[in-house]
């Protein structure tokens, strides 16, 4: 085990919230076909707020902060956020389209001591990137942004989204990562949106493409490994958890609530009502959350799966219950290994119904009401 | 270097919290983390630039635990070079004004 395991596993054990997702905001310059978020902004935190998080979550024992949004760069108080951040020595990963990253702001990411930024490329052709995006050269002042970073020694990653309007473009976008220097990463989950419609679902790349994926050394390493069929679980591996969502780590919503992660649309409390330990110590959600092993799965226990399986906790909630399969990771296990998962034999299939996964109604992001 | 001019400051470019008692700490340039146990974390906390480290030693090392003050004082120098030899740690014979980012 690394060290970062062990600390990982440490805080994980302790239920210390080592990692917290914070989105600064929602808005955002570009509207891309896949986002699930609403850009309006219906009360974003202040700064002022914002940095009474900040110091709650330093306090907390929070060591990994990503900043995120929409575009954390809307916000015209970000550096001011970013610079404040690290003075209470957050290790800080930003997420962001770059486009409004200019050489004086590379340099001053730099000055801040962030660690790494991930930047979202959609396709190495412009015309798909900014069809993605919709916004009009888009891809350039991106790949501009990236040379800026590059050049101040910053570790910058392209988030590769994998979705039916790109997918034969990943290996552009990886040979694209390789001519910039930079790292890459690939990642085909596409999110339902938050105000519960599920049409971007069907941006999901079918099932024969996520196979090609998942074989291609080049993506996944050692493909022989990662494609094995799964081990029979043991009694140990049953008495695990599925994630670190809700025992190390959370995400804080521009408006201050807390979820599990960002892919857990649980309300557990909100900031400008309690204190963030309060919400991570006593919130009734959470303890649920932390309650569940996999031997409590309701269809994924009995599943030969389970110990290998990449279950989100979150996309299965959205489908109707937290201790459910998650349908696209039943998926991605199937189309991985060739072998069906147990929610996929409990419907009769031999492979997955459709390539955009499941159409169950999903439950809507909203604030929690929480007594004064 | 004479051991009584040994002044520390913890470097801006650090990430740095505490988990149960130890420090992890990590350097954002090239990702270099490391955990430091309880001794070399009251160290690491007191590295304000203008606490002379035979200070930080006496009254945060051999004030609190049961150490030798010379073995101390010998361990301490060692792990300050260490650290600064990864960018964690500035040393200097001068005060050093504390890194803000």
């Amino acid at each position: 085990m690394s060290l970062m395991s062990d600390v990982g596993q440490k805080a994980f054990n302790l239920r210390v919230p080592i990692a917290v997702h914070l989105d600064v905001t929602y808005r955002c310059n570009e509207r891309c076909v896949h986002c699930y978020l609403d850009h309006d902004d219906h009360g974003e935190m202040t700064t002022a707020e914002i940095k009474d998080v900040l110091d709650q979550m330093a306090e907390a024992g929070v060591f990994f902060l990503t900043l995120s949004g929409g575009e954390v760069f809307m916000r015209r108080d970000f550096f001011e956020i970013l610079e404040y951040a690290r003075r209470l020595m957050f290790n800080v990963k930003i997420k962001t389209n770059a486009v409004m990253i200019h050489e004086a702001e590379a340099r001053r990411i730099r000055e801040l001591g962030v660690d790494t930024i991930q930047i979202s490329v959609y396709s190495h052709h412009p015309d798909v990137h900014d069809a993605i995006t919709k916004l009009p050269h888009s891809f350039e002042r991106t790949i501009n942004s990236i040379r800026f970073l590059r050049d101040q020694g910053l570790r910058v990653t392209i988030a590769n989204v994998l979705m039916t309007v790109n997918s034969s473009d990943h290996l552009g976008v990886q040979k694209l990562a390789a001519e910039l220097g930079v790292h890459y990463s690939l990642d085909p989950t596409i999110t339902p949106m938050m105000d519960g419609d599920t049409s971007v679902l069907s941006l999901r790349v079918p099932g024969e493409e996520l196979k090609d994926v998942f074989h291609n050394p080049s993506l996944v390493g050692n493909q022989e490994e990662f494609c094995a069929p799964p081990k029979p679980p043991s009694n140990e591996d049953l008495e695990e958890y599925s994630c670190s969502a809700g025992h190390s780590f959370c995400y804080i919503s521009p408006y201050g609530d807390v979820f599990p992660c960002v892919q857990f649309p649980l309300p557990t409390g909100n900031i400008r009502q309690q204190k963030f330990l309060d919400i991570w110590n006593f919130s009734p959600q959470l303890k649920e959350v932390r309650s569940i092993q996999a031997k409590d799965l309701t269809v994924c226990s009995s599943c030969s799966h389970v110990s290998s399986c990449t279950r989100c906790p979150g996309l299965a909630y959205t489908e109707g219950s937290m201790r459910g399969p998650s349908t696209a990771d039943c998926e991605k296990s199937f189309y991985r290994t060739g072998v069906p998962t147990a929610n996929m034999l409990r419907q009769g299939l031999s492979k997955p119904r459709s390539p955009s996964g499941n159409n169950a109604p999903l439950i809507q992001i909203r604030p929690v009401a929480v007594p004064a | 270097m004479p051991e009584d001019c040994i002044y520390i400051a913890r470097s801006s470019a650090i990430a740095a919290r505490a988990l149960a008692g130890e420090m992890m700490v990590m350097n954002s340039a090239d990702s270099t983390f490391f955990t430091l146990n309880e001794v070399a974390t009251a160290i690491f906390q007191a590295a304000d630039g203008h606490t002379p480290l035979r200070e930080i030693v006496r009254d945060r090392v051999c004030g609190q635990f049961d150490v030798d003050p010379e073995q101390a004082q010998a361990d301490a120098e060692q792990f300050v070079t260490e650290l600064s030899s990864h960018g964690i740690l500035l040393v200097s014979h001068q005060p050093l004004a504390p890194e803000t980012p």
